[in-house]
């Protein structure tokens, strides 16, 4: 609604009050309208017995009753509205913005293509569940993320000269996904299938931002739709849960096996479909309902803190060693993940400008914990390094634990020069976000030279 | 005189259900109505006469339609529907009871 500067000042008021109401949460479009209405009819009458403009719509104003009051009525009769719904729908119901549908039907095309591209190769004879479930590991994310950056690149009016620097990272994916020789039960094909899509998220990035990495606060917001996206992908993924259960009820009960139905289809294409419509879900509510990930930040930045306290007061009560095994670097790859999303998060959330807070020296506890926490297993760990040998499973899990560990040490560092007022919570802010990339180009590291140099074992 | 608050408040449906009874109006209408029929010493806040409406169009009272108006902007009438018409002969009864009381009461207090 904006005000143009050719009205008269009269409509200008109108406009004003227009949206003073349209402000309130609980008079939605129609309503504002409806009561335009009542207030152009009443000042028509008014202007008719002879008064000004002016004084008409004062008067008016004045008998449709004070917002506050108005408001307060339509919350009473409309209570559904102080929920804030993810509707898609615009704001003026019964006229559906054009922008919503069209944008709608784009993303059910990328969202049905997606679902049928996992469809694909079994008509090249790889089945899955067939023996073939390696080679779908490896190129998962190439089914949808593909679709995915080009619904941003939609979205965003990306220029084509960027469109075709962003076919390059995934061509180059597709190559090395599939052109090594992997061996069945390889490892190093098994780092592939879990490296790839960190790469290729880097990549998801650039389309987010429409192509400008470091403009403002482009990385940040791209940080806050990655939490956002992970939590209604675990949502539709429950929902996506329960319909295949019932699938496979309801058709057991009539003594048909709906399993091909639910495996080879349902839990597949459901599973890439998802991506788009949750990438489209984040998008088209970030407006309408807060963000989760800072909020569950909060929840669990102090629970995590006294578990590592916890652990490491019974190590050094027990002073019993931590046992390496064979997974215990991933647990402690995993811990390091949790709390760097913490701290992210928690920074995304953060206005940098407000002073150090009672939260900000928990997390700072909470980095300083699991820096020790994982001190304690490298030592254990090098301590048995020759005895394991170096397999590619230990060279990747090591990498990654020395990347989060430098990334925590330098946050507990700038952590403490902002709790001690010596340094700026935006610094924290900065060197979290321009860390980003780090992860992807190692992960495409671990995918391009790691099964050449372990002989694709 | 102002009437209270609540009996404002009670009396709203019943007007609101017996003018559109008496044919299809829009919200204006319906407040310049009930001034021309109280002859000016019923005031609602006109802001308040659609929540009203909405509650009475969501019980299935009233149905509502936007339409053009000779103005050129499009305006919601509301008409009563069949509940609403139910309705309003069961409140018309209500009312009556109360009325024949207090009239009953005060015709005593006068004769006294």
């Amino acid at each position: 609604m904006t005000i143009s500067a050719d009205r008269s000042p009269l409509e200008e008021q109108i406009a004003q009050w227009r949206l003073y109401l349209s402000r309130r949460r609980a008079i939605h479009g129609p309503d504002v309208e409806e009561l335009e209405g009542h207030l152009r009819d009443q000042m028509a009458v008014l202007t008719e017995a002879g008064l000004a403009g002016e004084e008409a719509f004062l008067i008016a104003v004045k008998r449709i009753g004070s917002l506050d009051a108005l408001s307060r009525e339509f919350a009473r009769e409309h209570s559904e509205r102080l929920w804030k719904q993810l509707v898609i729908a615009s704001e003026a119901a019964g006229e559906p913005g054009t922008g919503t549908r069209r944008e709608m039907l784009v993303v059910l095309g990328f969202a049905v293509t997606a679902a049928l591209a996992i469809k694909v190769p079994a008509f090249f004879g790889l089945q899955l569940g067939g023996g073939d479930e390696p080679f779908y590991a490896r190129n998962a994310s190439l089914f949808v993320l593909p679709l995915l950056a080009a619904y941003f690149a939609w979205k965003r009016g990306l220029a084509v000269a960027i469109c075709a620097w962003l076919v390059l990272p995934f061509s180059a994916a597709a190559i090395f996904a599939n052109v090594f020789p992997f061996g069945t039960d390889s490892d190093t094909g098994v780092l592939t299938a879990l490296h790839l899509p960190i790469a290729l998220w880097l990549v998801i990035g650039i389309a987010y931002v429409g192509g400008r990495w470091f403009a403002g606060g482009g990385r940040m917001n791209f940080v806050r739709f990655s939490g956002e996206l992970f939590i209604y992908y675990v949502l539709i993924a429950l929902g996506g849960g329960v319909v295949a259960g019932f699938t496979m009820m309801m058709f057991r009960a009539i003594d048909i096996d709906a399993k091909w139905l639910v495996t080879g289809w349902l839990i597949p294409c459901g599973a890439m479909g998802a991506v788009i419509v949750g990438s489209w879900l984040v998008e088209a509510k970030q407006s309408v309902i807060e963000n989760m990930a800072p909020v569950l930040t909060r929840i669990f930045t102090p629970l995590f803190t006294v578990v590592l306290l916890a652990f490491l007061a019974t190590m050094a009560w027990t002073g019993s060693p931590i046992d390496v095994k064979r997974e215990v670097l991933i647990a402690f790859d995993l811990l390091l993940v949790f709390v760097v999303g913490l701290v992210l998060y928690a920074a995304s959330a953060r206005d940098p400008q407000r002073p150090p807070d009672f939260f900000d020296g928990l997390q700072l506890l909470l980095v300083i914990s699991a820096l020790v926490v994982d001190a304690l297993a490298l030592a254990a760990i090098a301590a048995r390094i020759s005895e394991f040998g170096f397999t590619p499973n230990r060279v990747a899990a090591l990498g990654e634990n020395f990347i989060l560990l430098i990334n925590l040490t330098w946050s507990a560092w700038l952590y403490a020069r902002f709790l001690l007022g010596s340094g700026s919570f935006a610094a924290l802010e900065e060197w979290q976000i321009a860390y980003l990339p780090v992860y992807s180009i190692w992960a495409a590291f671990v995918v391009v030279v790691f099964p050449p140099v372990f002989g694709y074992r | 005189m102002e009437l209270g608050r609540d009996l404002v408040a009670a009396s709203a449906t019943p007007l609101v259900l017996a003018i559109l009874a008496e044919g299809d109006s829009y919200g204006y209408g319906i407040i310049k109505r009930v001034t021309e029929l109280s002859r000016g010493h019923l005031q609602w806040t006109d802001g308040m006469l659609y929540p009203v409406l909405h509650r009475l169009e969501r019980h299935g009272l009233v149905a509502a339609k936007w339409s053009g108006s000779e103005s050129g902007r499009r305006r919601k009438y509301y008409r009563i529907t069949k509940e609403g018409r139910a309705q309003l002969a069961l409140q018309r009864q209500q009312w009556q009871v109360v009325d024949r009381t207090l009239r009953h009461i005060w015709m005593k207090a006068r004769t006294v």
